[in-house]
């Protein structure tokens, strides 16, 4: 028992459920938040602490390796400073009457119980319990997404919920298929749900099952991801739940999602019987990408505009782990981090953008630079950012992914320029009027915490600047690994 | 001995199949509860000769909470929550029977091609217990689509949830699948007390309670 408590994975799973219950006892709110950004710090410097220290033993449930440790740093990173904008944020919120005292003390304990779910799904070494996993997530963050009570929440919290349980009941008929493939070659019992061994064995099993599976779980998975064409849930959820949730969720519960799709493509890709994954996610992904980019044109709602750049977003990644290879992949887990710190950054800008002004419509929303020099300019950065401009981080996974796909597939790479585009131009109208031209609105000075914020786009830009060696030598080691 | 266990598995899990198209062409909600409670049944027995079957005592607890929580409470929850909304008398489908049931049949015909076809291997107990789950799931997805009130979308639903519950059970020595019988049931749960708040919101804001505490604030 005592090497359990001295490791390290066991404890970034403890100290957000042992966080959760803390947090639904404390009706304080402000200690509430302290209590929150705290256990964010503590399960982040745990998280770090599994570069440095040797990496624990794999257990039947628990794993740790080179994939999953990259995610599980960002999960925590991103979590820690969405505290630290909720602590802010949350503030106004109470102050303005949308919540109540009772409903924080509810969203804090939530918060950590997602933060929980989603570690544990990253460190999963069951199928079966990384099923689980998300399922959790998908329920916490449905609750979070419905905290207002407005009319309008509770019906994307419903639609989030109808569409999630259904993506995750093909998930667990693709988890089920799996394990019918293993049983015969594994034997029955755990060790045909435990991933280091399915991936040892796998290709021994039978490959028409196994196809079969992976779409289930591609589908499944794929709606948690938000592709197209089941991404109708994420829009919704993103622009009527409280900002920080749609922060984490655009952050990273797209990714964990993304990420078990990933395992599974490992398991197919080492079986020579089964149908190459990538060009189903290679056709996801674009058509996720293409019809993401137009769909920003009609946007009216600023949280709407950049849930659709979540979808957009996460088709180029798809895209990306589809295209396979060392260079594509180098370039998707690149720009899945610089996604994930970005589009979290934006959300912390647009949430205390929509708390000054009062609103959430981008007609009337103006001039901010003018009236809020901070918040304006960080939004302006964000943009830049995420259109993938130079010099910062996303320019740099766009373009290795644009020129390694135009040296083996032109026609995609000009599909996949071409949505970048109609993206780059929709989001710099909007940006046009929202950050430049006559104030509009409420210009009341706004209580902000932009560390956070400008914390996390600092990192893309040094990201985009110069990438430190060990960590490039990192992300080919993994990009190698996801073959 | 072998060929009875086989054909009586065979048979409940054909049963649920058959009551999936009972639910599909089913008008009235409480029609289609009733047929949801049958369903459950099915799925309780069937599960319990899987138990009994693959000699796996666990097996028996998924199906206790099959006849309990999914033949009894919940119908028995949604039943009253019917009456208390007064929509027990809407009748809602979108696309008329005629086409649902063809749909229906081009949908079993389709999971029956797939999971026979890739199965061939398989344990022929559990092959065909994955064909019928496969349809039962398809058919669920069928009834949620055909439909517009949340609450048969949420019957759909729980029908859809009986075909993985079947898989799983299906497939021999799953393990955790009495812990994700258990998760499944919470998520129905909690699907149910969303509803509740969703319909109510609703009545509210047709019924509007505000002008009613409002007239009562300015009589005093």
């Amino acid at each position: 028992m005592s090497a359990l408590a001295f490791n390290p994975v066991v404890a970034i799973l403890l100290i957000p459920i042992t966080a959760a219950g803390l947090l639904a006892l404390v009706p304080n709110y402000r200690l509430g938040a302290r209590i929150n950004m705290l256990a964010c710090l503590i399960t982040l410097l745990v998280a770090l602490s599994l570069f440095v220290t040797e990496t624990p033993p794999t257990g039947t449930y628990l794993v740790v390796d080179d994939l999953n440790i990259v995610f599980i740093a960002l999960n925590t990173f991103v979590g820690f400073t969405t505290s630290v904008f909720s602590a802010s944020y949350i503030g106004h919120e109470l102050a303005t009457g949308r919540l109540t005292p009772t409903y924080l003390r509810f969203y804090h304990a939530m918060y950590q119980l997602l933060l929980f779910a989603m570690n544990l799904a990253l460190v999963a070494n069951n199928i079966g319990l990384m099923w689980v996993a998300v399922e959790i997530a998908t329920l916490t963050t449905v609750v979070m997404v419905g905290l207002y009570r407005t009319h309008e929440a509770i019906e994307a919290a419903w639609k989030y919920f109808i569409l999630g349980s259904v993506g995750i009941a093909l998930a667990l008929f693709g988890t089920i298929l799996f394990y019918m493939a293993a049983q015969p070659v594994v034997g029955e019992g755990l060790d045909a749900m435990t991933w280091t061994v399915l991936i040892t064995r796998v290709a021994e099993f039978d490959g028409p099952l196994i196809n079969v599976a992976f779409i289930f779980i591609l589908l499944g998975y794929g709606t948690k991801v938000g592709l197209a064409p089941l991404h109708a849930w994420l829009p919704d959820a993103h622009a009527e739940g409280p900002t920080p949730i749609s922060a984490v969720l655009s952050g990273l519960l797209l990714n964990v999602a993304l990420y078990a799709v990933l395992r599974f493509k490992m398991l197919m890709a080492a079986n020579p019987q089964a149908i190459a994954p990538g060009p189903l996610m290679v056709t996801m992904g674009l058509v996720s990408l293409i019809f993401a980019a137009f769909m920003l044109y009609r946007r009216r709602d600023i949280k709407r505009m950049f849930a659709y750049s979540s979808i957009e977003h996460m088709g180029i990644i798809t895209f990306a782990f589809g295209m396979g290879g060392p260079l594509a992949n180098f370039a998707g887990l690149l720009h899945m981090v610089m996604h994930s710190l970005t589009k979290s950054a934006i959300f912390y800008a647009v949430g205390h953008i929509a708390q000054v002004k009062g609103t959430q419509k981008i007609a009337d929303i103006r001039g901010l630079t003018e009236t809020h020099p901070w918040l304006g300019w960080g939004l302006v950065i964000g943009v830049v950012a995420i259109t993938g401009l130079p010099p910062l981080g996303i320019f740099m996974s766009e373009f290795l992914l644009v020129s390694s796909t135009f040296a083996r597939e032109p026609l995609l790479a000009i599909l996949l320029v071409f949505g970048l585009l109609v993206a780059f131009g929709a989001l710099m109208l909007r940006l046009s009027t929202i950050a430049f031209g006559t104030p509009r609105g409420s210009t009341a000075p706004v209580k902000a915490s932009y560390v956070p914020m400008y914390a996390h786009f600092a990192l893309v830009l040094i990201a985009g600047v110069y990438l430190p060696a060990p960590l490039v030598a990192w992300f080919r080691h993994v990009a190698a690994l996801l073959g | 001995m072998d060929g009875l266990v086989f054909d009586i598995a065979h048979l409940l899990a054909g049963g649920l199949v058959l009551v999936s198209f009972m639910m599909l062409y089913q008008g009235r909600l409480y029609a289609l509860l009733n047929g949801y409670a049958l369903h459950a049944l099915v799925l309780a027995l069937s599960v319990a000769w899987q138990a009994f079957a693959q000699d796996a005592p666990h097996l028996y607890v998924t199906a206790a909470i099959a006849l309990v929580f999914k033949a009894m409470v919940i119908p028995i929850v949604l039943h009253r929550m019917i009456a208390r909304l007064g929509i027990h008398r809407e009748i809602e489908t979108v696309v008329g029977i005629g086409p649902t049931m063809l749909a229906g049949m081009g949908l079993v015909a389709l999971s029956m091609v797939v999971m026979l076809r890739v199965t061939a291997e398989a344990d022929p107990l559990a092959r065909e217990d994955l064909a019928f789950a496969l349809s039962v799931v398809l058919l669920g997805l069928l009834i949620m689509v055909t439909r517009r009130n949340a609450v048969s979308q949420v019957v759909g639903f729980m029908s859809l949830e009986n075909g993985l519950v079947l898989a799983a059970t299906g497939a021999r020595g799953m393990p955790l699948v009495v812990e994700i019988s258990v998760a499944f049931s919470i998520l129905i749960a909690l699907i149910v007390i969303g509803i509740m708040l969703f319909r109510i919101r609703e009545r509210f804001d047709t019924v509007d309670v505000n002008v009613l505490d409002l007239f009562r604030g300015e009589r005093r």
